[in-house]
Parts: structure tokens; sequence; C-alpha cells
């Protein structure tokens, strides 16, 4: 069962829940998907480390056969080729479609391996613990996301920690999701970015719900917006300073803490629940 | 020598346009026929790439030389390799900075940016955009 934890913006939880997910589950995979800034690996501090390096293709031109037509220039719709005396590749705009290399009457461009970035696989007591590492100063870590999500365990939970907002590595990153986790803080500010993932996995069909990070019993706007909408709230975490201190030791709280262990147990449940019931429904 | 401008109005009489890349159109002016030509920038709308694209097509051109406020990394590599020269152009009418040219009086433009447009590298781009 894969689920994917996702959310609006950065530093509502997502990783919080992920590994904690993770934890309870026992015998499961975490895939840290924010390759920009993957950070599930400094809780579980994965031992029996692997890594296997990443790569796009990037073009190269041989300009002593190019006859200089421009055609792949023309054709590139990202702008990455120009022609001077000579074919320039500009490699931070370049997508890897390899379109320039098929288009050439010459055969003058072939494609070089060129790379973006690692994926890391690692153990912490049951939990397979996978982080995708992109390379500082690249562009799109959506290779990185679908190599990490090759390390799905079809007989086990699937944690998906998806990197913040709703952009194209985000949509990779819940494909093969069965339910997303759309986590949240409870502000004005919370519901806007809670609005933008939760149109996202409307889009998807995705079976989702809320978890309410940083909850307070005084007013939150962010519950309004969720009854209005009509999103199932899966879980209100109250806004507590020991998880803090945990956190930021690097600890895994429901490791240390028998109330959130309980907690994230029956968060476990729920979701679980929930698909079957999605299954059921909708096969 | 044919010089080019990023401008936003197809007249002798406007400015100079604070972009490159997205400018609408480019003037290219002959100093010897003393004659001015406006063509439009098809790359002012694309997605990503705009300065390269642009700086193609005024390489396609024949320039000798470009007078600008300012230029990214990735189209200043192109006139580079063009060997087509950059002039940082000053605040005020076209026909001032071509004047100014001509008298050898504007200065090299030689500070490039990074880009705009996310495209390239150190610039500072926020999380999760693409």
């Amino acid at each position: 069962m894969n689920i994917a934890v996702l959310s609006g913006k950065g530093g509502t939880g997502k990783t919080f829940i992920s590994v904690n997910l993770s934890e309870v589950a026992g015998n499961s995979t975490y895939i840290d998907c924010d390759v920009e800034e993957p950070n599930g690996h400094l809780f579980f501090k994965p031992t029996n480390i692997t890594r296997n390096s990443i790569y796009v293709n990037i073009p190269e031109v041989d300009n002593n056969i190019c006859t200089g037509c421009k055609k792949c220039v023309g054709f590139c719709k990202f702008n990455a080729l120009a022609y001077t005396n000579k074919v320039l590749v500009f490699e931070d705009v370049c997508h890897s479609c390899g379109g320039c290399s098929i288009i050439c009457p010459a055969n003058a461009i072939t494609e070089k391996k060129k790379e973006i970035g690692i994926v890391e696989k690692g153990i912490s007591n049951n939990v397979s613990v996978i982080s995708g590492i992109m390379n500082i100063g690249e562009v799109s870590g959506v290779p990185i996301i679908k190599e990490s999500l090759k390390y799905i365990d079809n007989n086990n939970y699937n944690i998906i920690d998806c990197p913040p907002g709703s952009s194209c590595i985000v949509m990779d990153s819940i494909k093969d999701a069965d339910y997303c986790i759309l986590v949240a803080e409870p502000t004005i500010f919370g519901s806007h970015n809670l609005n933008m993932v939760y149109d996202l996995v409307k889009l998807f069909n995705k079976p989702h719900g809320v978890v309410l990070n940083k909850y307070t019993d005084k007013n939150n706007p962010i519950e309004e917006f969720c009854n209005e909408k009509n999103i199932n709230i899966l879980e209100k975490i109250y806004f507590d300073k020991s998880i803090g201190n945990l956190n930021s030791n690097g600890e895994i709280v429901s490791r240390v803490n028998d109330k959130y262990k309980e907690l994230f147990s029956s968060l476990l449940e729920k979701v679980t629940k929930e698909v079957w019931h999605a299954e059921i429904t909708n096969p | 020598m044919k010089i080019a401008m990023p401008v936003s109005e197809k007249s002798i009489d406007s400015y100079i346009n604070n972009t490159f890349g997205r400018a609408n159109y480019f003037l290219i002016y002959d100093t010897e026929s003393e004659s001015s030509v406006f063509i439009d920038n098809t790359a002012a709308a694309s997605q990503g790439g705009a300065g390269i694209s642009a700086a193609q097509i005024l390489v396609d051109q024949n320039i000798d030389s470009l007078i600008t406020p300012r230029c990214g990394k990735n189209s200043a590599e192109v006139f580079e390799n063009s060997n087509i020269k950059l002039y940082r152009s000053i605040a005020g009418a076209i026909k001032e900075n071509i004047e100014l040219l001509k008298e050898g009086k504007l200065n090299e433009l030689t500070e490039i940016h990074a880009g705009f447009h996310g495209v390239g590298r150190n610039n500072n781009r926020g999380r999760g955009r693409r």
C-alpha cells in the first residue's frame, strides 16, 4: 500500500508524519522524494547504505560532422540549443527529450550521460530508507524521483515523503499513491496551501484526508475550510514542544513516546481502512 | 556596422527596452546606410530559454554589436561565440545610444547576470518550482 504525504508548503510536518508512519508500520519502505532537501534519513540514520547514481541524457554535437543546418535549434522547444559557428548546448535548459539527436540529418548529435544525483538505500530497524538526493544546482528532480519510486515494495507499506508544493515533482511523487495524506497547519496561510494540494489530489482522483499538525484549540480557519469543502480530517496533532525537542534532536517521536506511537498507529489504521474502502467501492 | 537593440515599440524615436530576451522587438541599425529595421522577437513568449533564442535571432541577422541595459549569461555565451560585442545602454532614447556608440562613448557590458527565469544556475530559485 502506497501512502503519499504532501503539503502546499514546506515546514508543515510532512517528514514528521512520514517518518513516524513508516516507523509504526514495521516492515515498510520510507521513500524521501523531497530530492532538493531530503531529511528523513536524519531521523532513521540508516545503515548498510548503497548508492545509485542517476543520469540524464544531454546532447553531444560532433562539430566536424555538423553541417550548420540549425534544424536542431529550431526543433528544441526549450531553447537549449543555439548555433553560432558551432552548436552550443545549454545543459541546464535541456529537458533530455532526445529530439535533437533524432532530427539531425547529418547524425552529428549523440547523447552523453550527465549525473544529476543519487538514490541512497539503507535500513533502520525494519524500515527500508530510500532517499533521492539531487546534486546542488540541478534544475529538475523528476528522474531521481522516478528512480526512487522503483523501490516500492508491493507486499508492504510504502510511505512517500513528497516535496512541498504542487508542481511536476509532486505529481510524479503521488502518481503511484493509493492514498494521499495532506498535512496542514491550522492558519489562514495553511488553508491557502492546503487548497493547492487539495486541488491536485482531486485532479489525480486520489483518496485523501488531512492531518492538522501543530493544532491548537484557538480559532482554526483550516478546520472551517475542511468542513466547508467536506474534506476528511484524519487526525489533529496538538502543538507540543516535546515533539519539537525530539525532532530537533533527530529522534523518531513514536520510537520513544508511547502516546505518539498510538496516535500514528491509529492514523495508519484509518488510512488503511480508507484504502480498502476505496478499493471495494471503486475497484 | 550593424547594431541591435531591444525595444518595446517599433519607432526610432522610442526608448531601449529594459530587458533583452523578452523585449517585443529588436531594432537593427546599420551605421553605413543609416537604415533601421525592426524585427519581431519571437523568443519573447518562450516558456524558458528566451535569452538563448533571442540571441540566436540576432546572430542570424549578422549583427556586430548589441546595446542593452543587461544580458543573461546564456545569451552572453551565444554572443561571445559569435564575436558580437555587448554595450551597456544609458537610460534614454534609441537615437542617443546610437550616437554615443558611434562616438565610442558607450561602455562595454561586462556584468552578466545569472538569468531571471529559472534556467540559469546560482540564481537562488525558490523550492519546488518545476
